[in-house]
């Protein structure tokens, strides 16, 4: 799920990403474009419509087009708001006993499946509880007969009371849960239409017996446009607490999760993700948006670049590239920075597309400690050395190779890469930061 | 099933089943459009709403495209923006109305699909509308795995009178209907209806298991499953491309069904399908009952999606 999206949106965005000013019209330009990627992984009109609205509001707002990097800020605010929509994380809680769980959806959503996945869930979750598990269908053939199997297989105990009532069943079963000191009792539903009033009407009927302590809307994540309207019926008629999304394993766009999520306003408590019983997945909206956005985690490192850096300092530092100027001075200004923002490793676990040059980096054994180590090179030079490297002959670089504690080679490196960079500075004088920062990193590759 | 619902005709249970999707297309459709200049404004409303009936991005832009190239900036009204778009999608949907015929005794018909779109609910109407129609049909459990599938089917198979092949829980597929297809050569069935499990169109091994299911049917008659039939939920949005894609370089797949349209408000899904692939539409299912399988009529599904009737009537 959300592979897609993901690269839809990252190549919409990467657009922007490495810009060093925006206009309005290319905000707005960039969120047509989300707004078609959005439709396309079927996430619901109204949704799209807010989502683009809110987005757009605070990529414009915020001074964000006169910040240093714009595009990265716009990544971020698209980032934000998606979390935003997803919610929170938040895990069912078996406060009450015994606590009744329902689940409730479409046809061929899923529910009886996942009835049998959460029991298995919540017996390896909780090992001391006693689990209880009755089918409401009697309409699907031999859906009773598929929770009895799921429930022998998963070692609960399964009700099994034999009338064609749902609400009579459902009434004997909380009963037995409640005489028989039941921790958990699971009620698994027959699939409605959300037009069908008579079976929306009887499970109206289930609830106000049973008062469920959880309501779970189990819904395709592959379901299109319709979402929508289907959960916003659901949601209208039963108090729904939490929602499910199954068949997670396709290769649907993973819109429903944003439609769903905005019409119940209730948690995403867990995506199910095979045929299995324990193939099952908590939900955690962080992760689900980086996922989407198809960024490892670049907003984290926007976040900590924000956070590490001092703005006038990089601006300064700006300014000067952008004048061609990059003397050792900006140079282990860059190294330090890098070391505040978590090392190497940390860089290139955040930047996109960067794992494979990881390999390469755990294959060089390249670490923090020869940044460390380049750090030290350079204040063992003067402030004269460091603004013009020209006056480093054979004689200064052994004293500064014997000031730093490495060989007359390392400083030799480091001279030869400080030149490279330089010479890229030039180059690049209309990348911006973030081209600086790649071409940074890629400098320090060359080092052996 | 009642007797009035009996008596229904199949067109008005078709525009009963599809009530809903009609009235959320023609309300919308209705509030934009009374009699006004056909601008740029009204052709993005025109286009959300196709959009949000799941018609998909490209096709209704270019449904949208088409509708201005011949009334832009004119006045118009409901009807007309109506009779415009119905024109457009009978050119896309009329080719693809294909009803079953079976001149191979027994002919194989195999259902496939993703879990939870409805093959054994469809394999149980299809059977019972076939033998009612005088068919010897013969119907195959080959879901092994999915808990109490095989009992499902038997319930449908009792109810339509046909016999049921069956296998032990996740027992081999191929082997089961491999011997079923023995069995319904020997009975001198017309029909041998073949329910295989649902599985995900990405999962490649559960793919391969039903290459093999059909490279073992085909050792009998090369000629079979002579229909390879995409069983499809209406309210998949998007998605239903690439199942469509991903079964049919599988198994070749030559037919489609599309169910779960009685509740559906959004039947677009269908003219991107057929836009895409062109593979013919044998039936629509429009209800939980035994003949709410209807074969699929272009113009019906047409009148119906847009409601030109009900237009003229306000």
């Amino acid at each position: 799920m959300f592979s897609a999206l993901s690269q839809k949106l990252t190549s919409i965005l990467d657009k922007l990403k490495n810009r060093g000013s925006l206009t309005e019209d290319d905000v707005k330009g960039a969120m047509r474009e989300v707004r078609i990627a959005l439709l396309e992984a079927d996430v619901a009109l109204p949704v799209v419509r807010d989502f683009i609205a809110k987005a757009t509001e605070k990529a414009i707002g915020q001074d964000v087009l006169k910040s240093i990097t714009p595009g990265q800020m716009v990544v971020k605010i698209v980032h934000d708001t998606l979390v935003d929509v997803l919610g929170e994380a938040q895990e069912l809680k078996l406060t009450h006993i015994p606590t009744v769980i329902l689940m409730a959806g479409l046809q061929g959503s899923g529910k009886t499946t996942f009835s049998g996945k959460l029991a298995m869930y919540l017996q390896k979750r909780f090992s001391n509880k006693k689990i209880l598990m009755e089918s409401l269908d009697v309409y699907r053939p031999a859906a009773r007969e598929q929770l009895k199997i799921l429930a022998g297989q998963v070692g609960v105990t399964y009700a099994g009371y034999d009338s064609d009532k749902p609400v009579q069943i459902a009434e004997q079963a909380l009963s037995k849960a409640k005489k028989e000191g039941y921790d958990v009792l699971i009620l698994d539903t027959a699939g409605r239409l959300q037009i069908d009033d008579v079976l929306m009407q009887e499970l109206e009927v289930v609830v106000k017996k049973t008062s469920p302590h959880e309501v779970l809307f189990v819904a395709d994540s592959l379901i299109g446009q319709e979402a929508y309207t289907v959960a916003e019926t659901f949601k209208q008629r039963i108090p729904l607490t939490g929602v499910v999304l199954t068949r997670v394993d396709g290769d649907g766009r993973g819109g429903a999760a944003l439609s769903i999520r905005s019409v119940t306003g209730c948690p995403i408590r867990f995506l199910s993700v095979g045929e299995k019983l324990h193939e099952l997945e908590l939900f955690d909206p962080n992760r689900i948006a980086d996922r989407i956005l198809g960024m490892g985690d670049i907003v984290g490192l926007v976040e900590r670049v924000t956070e590490t850096l001092d703005q006038e300092e990089s601006e300064a530092l700006a300014k000067r590239m952008q004048k061609g100027l990059f003397d050792l001075n900006d140079f282990e200004k860059q190294l330090s920075n890098m070391l505040k923002m978590g090392g190497f490793g940390g860089i290139m676990n955040m930047l996109p597309g960067m794992s494979k040059l990881k390999d390469k980096i755990d294959e060089t054994k390249i670490d923090e400690k020869v940044i460390h180590r380049q750090i030290a090179v350079i204040r063992s030079m003067t402030q004269k050395e460091r603004k013009s490297p020209k006056l480093l002959n054979a004689s200064r670089k052994r004293r500064i190779a014997l000031g730093s504690g490495v060989e007359v080679q390392d400083v030799n490196r480091l001279l030869k890469q400080h030149q490279d960079m330089e010479t890229i500075m030039k180059r690049m004088k209309k990348l911006g930061m973030s081209g600086l920062m790649k071409a940074g990193l890629k400098g320090l590759f060359n080092m052996k | 099933m009642t007797d009035e619902s009996k008596s229904k005709g199949w067109f008005s249970r078709l525009s009963d089943g599809l009530k809903k999707s009609t009235s959320k297309l023609t309300d919308g459709l209705t509030s934009i459009v009374t009699k006004r200049k056909l601008d740029d404004e009204m052709l993005q409303e025109i286009e959300d709403l196709l959009l949000s009936a799941d018609v998909g991005y490209a096709t209704s832009h270019r449904l949208v495209g088409a509708l201005k190239k011949k009334r832009f900036q004119q006045d118009v009204t409901v009807e007309e923006v109506k009779a415009t778009l119905a024109e457009d999608l009978t050119s896309i949907l009329k080719p693809l109305e294909h009803s079953l015929t079976f001149e191979d005794k027994p002919t194989v018909v195999f259902m496939v699909g993703v879990n939870g779109s409805g093959k054994t609910t469809t394999t149980g109407k299809l059977a019972a509308q076939w033998k009612a129609e005088g068919q010897k049909v013969r119907v195959v459990a080959a879901d092994t795995f999915r808990a109490a599938a095989v009992e499902q089917l038997s319930v449908w198979a009792d109810r339509a009178d046909v016999p049921l092949e069956k296998g032990a829980a996740n027992s081999d597929a191929a082997a089961l209907v491999y011997s079923s297809y023995e069995t319904s050569i020997s009975e001198h069935d017309d029909i041998l209806i073949v329910d295989t499990a649902g599985r995900l169109h990405t999962k490649s091994t559960l793919m391969e298991e039903l290459k093999k299911v059909v490279r073992v049917t085909q050792k009998l008659s090369e000629k079979a499953p002579h229909y390879t039939v995409l069983v499809l939920d209406a309210n998949i949005g998007q998605n239903t491309i690439q199942q469509v894609k991903l079964f049919q370089e599988a198994v070749n797949v030559n037919g489609l069904i599309i169910t779960k349209l009685d509740g559906t408000a959004k039947a677009g899904i269908i003219i991107q399908l057929a836009d895409a692939f062109k593979l013919p539409i044998h039936y629509l299912g429009v209800g939980e009952g035994i003949e709410d399988l209807q074969s699929f009529e272009a113009a019906a599904f047409i009148e119906n999606l847009l409601s030109l009737k009900s237009l003229v009537d306000r």
